[in-house]
């Protein structure tokens, strides 16, 4: 039976919701003992918070506030040593991408991302996506052993006590080689329109073309009486300030109805519109995945459509 | 100064594509250079233009094919190019440790004096060859950066990482390192006509997992390639866009969602 390592992730004091999810991911991979690993902060806080489901022993290993990617591969060696584990399964975040590589590497264990899905009928295969989301493959993996990063939100937190042992793990971690010092966080500065705050968001992606274009949304957006947002690329050009930005490294909006206007719908701009009530899609590919979260679509030219709309409120 | 570039050519379907087998069918992809690593390239061209003597060098692990993305990162800027290929390289799913194996050969050869990678490609989406090969190349790194500031005196730089929710985390990274490079980070170039010329004769040597030494064998093979099913029901507002645009604007009204 297979013994499974799941690894927490905490950012400035709080757990981040996935470190329940990898519990549950954990616990599909493997029939054989379950174990959690949590790493710096306030491990014995962390480890009561995520003594559920079917976790069996919680490592604690008390160095350090916060995420340093050199404690975490240290520790993380130390107590695969101790547990023997054939899979580990950590967060598709950036501190988990900032890791789990590393780890896959040192314990000489195949690896693979963001994973939607598991399964271990015949060997490991792993449900993920390839070309930004219009195919899902299944990976069948030869190793014995692997490193599996889950995606964020697609598996539920474990319901119930779990009862755990939590012990407290003596890691023997070697400061003079840690190559990175964190010195500090900031948060992107905010201007002076929160869209977090708007009803209705119309919001503009790459299939706008040119920065000359913007207007046309922007037209759109007054005549409606809605907050204009935007998806990653429109932002990284500089078109519209950072604080537009819809997505993981951006916002995470809920309003009423969210426009989205060319925008492919990639899983990083999903995770912070996924919980807008009514969910439009404007795009020329009915293959954009963002129809798949969609309620109401318009498979069409967006430089045709939206004039129209707008002329609608005019 | 020398600085190694990792670069890949990804493919993207058309709108509308057919899957054989495992794979889409050729005909419908477009390769090019991978977004991520444009501004990589862009970084590391920065780099070189700041600073005297640095070296820029690319390498990508790639099929023939890749040559033309490769020939578009030296037309911006890159001085020199390193492929690395072998047919049995083509057949199936390479994994990240792999591709970090090959690249970790590259790393021994060149040396560099740190290395930009991008944060993920935009087809596979591993999000992990750059941390697997520091690891694999016993070099430092941090993935996820929209800031670089080097300072080579100290033998370090200080960069941003780029956490979820629009966090930022500060950090200082010891060199030799990868640096695993995210959009925005810069605005790359365009190349010039007179650098698509000279691309045309800056050297790019290719390589094989032999020449450096290391034994390939993917762990990972795609058994299956499908589009999803989706998972909601979408309601589409069919006609002409005049049609459509005036059912979206009823239906807003409808729902009251909209009071103009
Ligand atoms: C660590 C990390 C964090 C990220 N964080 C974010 C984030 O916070 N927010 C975010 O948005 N992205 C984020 N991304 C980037 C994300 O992966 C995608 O690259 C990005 O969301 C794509 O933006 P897009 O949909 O506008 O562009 P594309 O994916 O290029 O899509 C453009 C769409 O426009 C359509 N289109 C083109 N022309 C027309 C037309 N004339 N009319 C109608 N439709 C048209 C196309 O069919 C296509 O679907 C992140 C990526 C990483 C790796």
């Amino acid at each position: 039976m297979s013994d499974v390592l799941a690894v927490a992730e905490h950012r400035r004091g709080e757990l981040r919701e996935v470190s329940h999810e990898v519990l549950t991911a954990g616990a599909e991979l493997g029939a054989g003992e379950l174990h959690l690993a949590v790493i710096g902060g306030d491990v014995e806080r962390f480890a009561d918070e995520l003594d559920r489901g079917a976790v069996d022993t919680i490592h604690t290993v008390a160095e350090g506030e916060e995420f340093n990617h050199g404690v975490y591969v240290q520790a993380l060696e130390q107590v695969a040593e101790a547990v023997d584990p054939t899979y580990v399964v950590t967060p598709n975040s950036v501190n988990g991408l900032d890791y789990a590589p590393a780890v896959a590497e040192s314990l000489d264990m195949s690896l693979v991302t963001d994973a939607v899905g598991v399964d271990t009928g015949g060997g490991l295969t792993v449900t993920r996506e390839f070309y930004g989301g219009k195919t899902e493959g299944e990976v069948d993996v030869f190793d014995d052993r692997a490193v599996v990063t889950i995606r964020e939100g697609e598996w539920d937190a474990p319901a119930g006590a779990a009862g755990a042992s939590i012990q407290a793990f003596d890691a023997d971690i070697d400061e003079t080689a840690l190559g990175t010092t964190v010195n500090g966080f900031e948060e992107a500065g905010s201007g002076d329109v929160d869209i977090t705050e708007a009803d209705v968001l119309v919001s503009v992606g790459r299939g706008i073309d040119e920065e000359d274009n913007i207007p046309l949304i922007e037209e759109l957006a007054d005549a409606m009486g809605a907050t204009l947002s935007s998806s990653r690329p429109i932002v990284d050009n500089g078109w519209l300030p950072q604080d537009r930005q819809v997505g993981q490294s951006g916002k995470k909006v809920t309003p009423d109805v969210y426009i989205a206007i060319g925008i492919s719908g990639a899983v990083q701009h999903v995770a912070g519109m996924k919980g807008a009530d009514t969910i439009i899609a404007i795009n020329t590919d009915p293959g954009a995945p963002i129809f798949d979260i969609a309620d109401y679509g318009i498979v069409d030219d967006l430089f045709d459509v939206v004039p129209a709309l707008t002329e609608q409120f005019a | 100064m020398k600085i190694l570039v990792t670069v890949t050519e990804v493919a993207e379907p058309d709108d509308e594509f057919e899957i054989q087998g495992q794979s889409i069918e050729d005909r419908y992809l477009t390769y090019d250079l991978n977004e991520w690593d444009d501004y990589a390239v862009e970084e590391a061209v920065q780099v070189s233009e700041e600073y005297d003597d640095v070296e820029v060098v690319s390498v990508t692990v790639g099929p023939e094919r890749a040559e033309e993305t490769v020939r578009q990162a030296l037309a911006k800027g890159v001085d020199r190019a390193i492929r690395v290929w072998d047919d049995d390289l083509g057949g199936d799913l390479l994994d990240p440790g792999t591709t970090a194996e090959l690249l970790a050969g590259v790393v021994e050869e060149e040396e560099p004096d740190f290395v930009f990678s991008g944060v993920q490609s935009g087809d596979m989406a591993f999000g992990a060859t750059g941390v697997a090969l520091a690891e694999a190349a016993g070099l430092e790194w941090a993935a996820v950066i929209n800031d670089f500031e080097l300072d080579p005196d100290a033998g370090s730089a200080s960069v941003r990482r780029e956490l979820e929710g629009g966090v930022e985390e500060l950090t200082d990274v010891a060199l030799p390192a990868v640096f695993t490079i995210q959009t925005g980070i810069n605005e790359p170039r365009y190349a010039s006509l007179r650098g698509i010329r000279r691309a045309q004769q800056k050297p790019l040597d290719v390589e094989t997992p032999t020449d450096l030494g290391v034994n390939v064998e993917s762990t990972l093979s795609l058994s299956s390639l499908e589009v999803p099913e989706t998972g909601s029901d979408v309601t589409y507002f069919e006609g002409s866009a005049d049609e459509t645009a005036a059912e979206l604007a009823a239906f807003l009204r409808e729902q009251k969602r909209v009071e103009a």
